[in-house]
């Protein structure tokens, strides 16, 4: 029996997650909302977990009903995100972790997603859309490692939908995806907005600048805030679904699975799983509680990672921002 | 269309075998993809049905084998074209033969893609999935490399008249296309870009910085949330 507990804060969203042989026990979050036409810089968002982290700590452990001295192993996101939010959050895992003498690992963000997304969803082998505020990425599983296929050449998918939505200056609560996903569902005409795609990889800031420099100009014209928001979901949805079938094709998989707080959105969701019907394969996706940053996440890998024996001396068990999918040496899964 | 057999679902479009004016033929359907918006659905399938024919011209004209076109159907959104029944894909054929094999292969994969940016098309999908090697025999054996052409496929991503920058991403989405799917990836691309260094000499240098700098960029990424 494994009892893990994990920290997450890399960026804007502080989550202390519990698992208990990949039972969920407790996985309390809070989201740093910014107003709207402003995103979240590193500095505030550090000073918001700072403020937090204690609560959201005592509220899963309460939650969870265990002992501190139940756990098993600390875990805690080591990478990638912001500098500062993520500093802040390891400091506590680190301090924690002395406290209760336990041993400490540092968990790969998006890795986290992926695992959290396999248990909930009990997909097996699947190519991955994994896709958030600073993610964009389609990856699939071979010798030891979740390889990356195809990714963006610059913004994220989620950067491109928050930054259009300051242009618009839609509310940042909850989230400004889930307000551009609502508005959508009112938009009724498309206009036709740039498309851009390299193979497996994608592009976001053509679409972005061009957003950015038209939209007073297509507001005068008579389309509606609903009908851009409607229009650049349909654009941008495509490109990730049309890579995502590419990788799928070219993998031979036959299972995909949407991770990552974009992968909430449900005509993203929609179109996915049309395009998995059309082609035979399933589709495994799910809900904001756990698609979205959460501590279960970085709990639940790192319980994985525990399991298969994997140690972190404290001396490394820092934080980088730059910390790629690809890197991690998957010891839990002998596939 | 009687006659013809759902041969494949590639990455985006349904392929047919069957004979058409007497030849084997592979029809290439782009289907419509319900998912996205029909106006969206059509102005890419254009664009990629026209993508892919004037590719295959160029490459035709410069050299470079790919299968002859018999009939574009804007309609129907179809492709009729030459179909490689003698051949295997690029990918089968790296999971099946000795890393040495390989190697020599991907010199002369290089010299191809270096012929193919010299006459100004970058592909725009290079993977091991769209290079074909093909008997040359018509006998359905892939031993040795004496006996097999090698032709390029799949060339809806691609465009005609493309800076060097194009042709660097072009390289690049080979390289991860490749590193993802084939544990000798690491031998075989320095030997693809040997290959394509070699033949392409007035230009690969310029290709080659752009690659290196969106590889870098790659590397360099920070991602958040
Ligand atoms: N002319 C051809 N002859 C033989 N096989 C072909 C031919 N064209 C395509 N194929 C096979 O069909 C697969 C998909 O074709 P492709 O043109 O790459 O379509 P997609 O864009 O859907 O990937 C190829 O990987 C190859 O195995
Ligand atoms: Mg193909």
């Amino acid at each position: 029996m494994v009892i893990a507990i994990g920290f997450e804060g890399s960026a804007n969203k502080l989550g202390v997650g519990i698992v208990k042989d990949s039972v969920v026990l407790a996985n309390p979050r809070i989201t740093y909302i910014t107003p709207p036409g402003e995103g979240f810089m590193p500095k505030e968002t550090a000073q918001h977990h700072r403020q937090h982290v204690l609560s959201v700590l005592k509220k899963a452990l309460s939650e969870a009903k265990i002992q501190t001295k139940d756990i098993d192993v600390v875990c805690y996101t080591k990478g990638p995100g912001m500098g500062a939010p993520l500093a802040t959050v390891a400091i506590v895992a680190r301090t924690v972790a002395q406290l209760w003498n336990k041993p400490i690992l540092g968990v790969n963000h998006c890795i986290g997603h992926i695992e959290m997304g396999r248990l909930i969803t009990g997909a097996k082998n699947p190519t991955v859309l994994y896709v958030s505020g600073g993610n964009t990425q389609i990856i699939a599983y071979a010798r030891k490692r979740y390889r990356i296929f195809g990714e963006t050449i610059d913004i994220a998918v989620g950067n491109c939908l928050d930054r259009f939505a300051r242009v618009l200056k839609i509310s940042n609560d909850p989230s400004p995806g889930y307000n551009i996903e609502q508005l959508a569902k009112k938009g009724e005409k498309y206009v036709p907005l740039p498309y851009c795609v390299k193979g497996m990889d994608v592009s976001f800031s053509g679409i972005l600048s061009y957003m950015e420099d038209r939209t007073d100009n297509l507001l005068k014209e008579g389309y509606t805030p609903e009908d851009l928001c409607f229009s650049l979901q349909e654009t941008i949805f495509a490109m990730l679904v049309e890579t995502t079938e590419r990788a799928l094709a070219h993998c031979n998989s036959s299972e995909v699975l949407i991770v990552g707080g974009v992968g909430c959105n449900l005509r993203l969701q929609e179109m996915m799983s049309v395009m998995c019907e059309e082609r035979g394969a399933k589709l495994f996706a799910t809900d904001e509680r756990f698609c979205i940053d959460n501590g279960v996440m970085i709990a639940h890998a790192g319980a994985e990672m525990f399991r298969s024996g994997t140690i972190m001396k404290w001396e490394d068990s820092t934080v980088t921002q730059r910390y790629r999918t690809d890197e991690v040496e998957t010891t839990w899964r002998d596939d | 269309m009687k006659d013809f057999q759902l041969m494949k679902q590639g990455a985006e479009a349904r392929l047919y075998s069957g004979t058409y004016l007497g030849k084997p033929t592979v029809v290439k359907e782009r289907f419509v993809k319900k998912y996205r918006h029909k106006h969206l659905d059509d102005v890419l399938t254009k664009e990629r049905i026209k993508a892919e024919t004037r590719a295959v011209v160029r490459c035709k004209a410069v050299g470079i084998n790919t299968p002859v076109l018999y009939l574009v159907d804007f309609d129907r959104r179809m492709i009729f074209m030459e179909q490689f029944v003698h051949s295997i894909t690029l990918k089968d054929f790296i999971e099946s033969n000795e890393t040495d094999v390989l190697c020599n292969l991907a010199l002369i994969i290089g010299k191809i893609i270096g012929k193919m940016h010299e006459g100004n098309v970058v592909h725009g999908d290079l993977t091991s999935s769209n290079i074909l090697l093909v008997n040359l025999h018509n006998r359905d054996i892939f031993s040795n490399i004496e006996d097999l052409k090698i032709v390029l496929i799949d060339f809806g991503l691609a465009h005609t008249d493309c800076s060097a920058e194009d042709k660097g991403v072009d390289l690049y989405v080979l390289e991860r296309a490749l590193i993802s799917t084939h544990a000798v990836a690491d031998k075989i691309f320095p030997k693809i870009m040997e290959g394509y260094v070699k033949h392409y000499k007035n230009g690969s240098k310029e290709v080659v910085c752009k690659y290196e700098e969106v590889r870098a960029r790659g590397r360099k990424r920070t991602m958040v949330g």
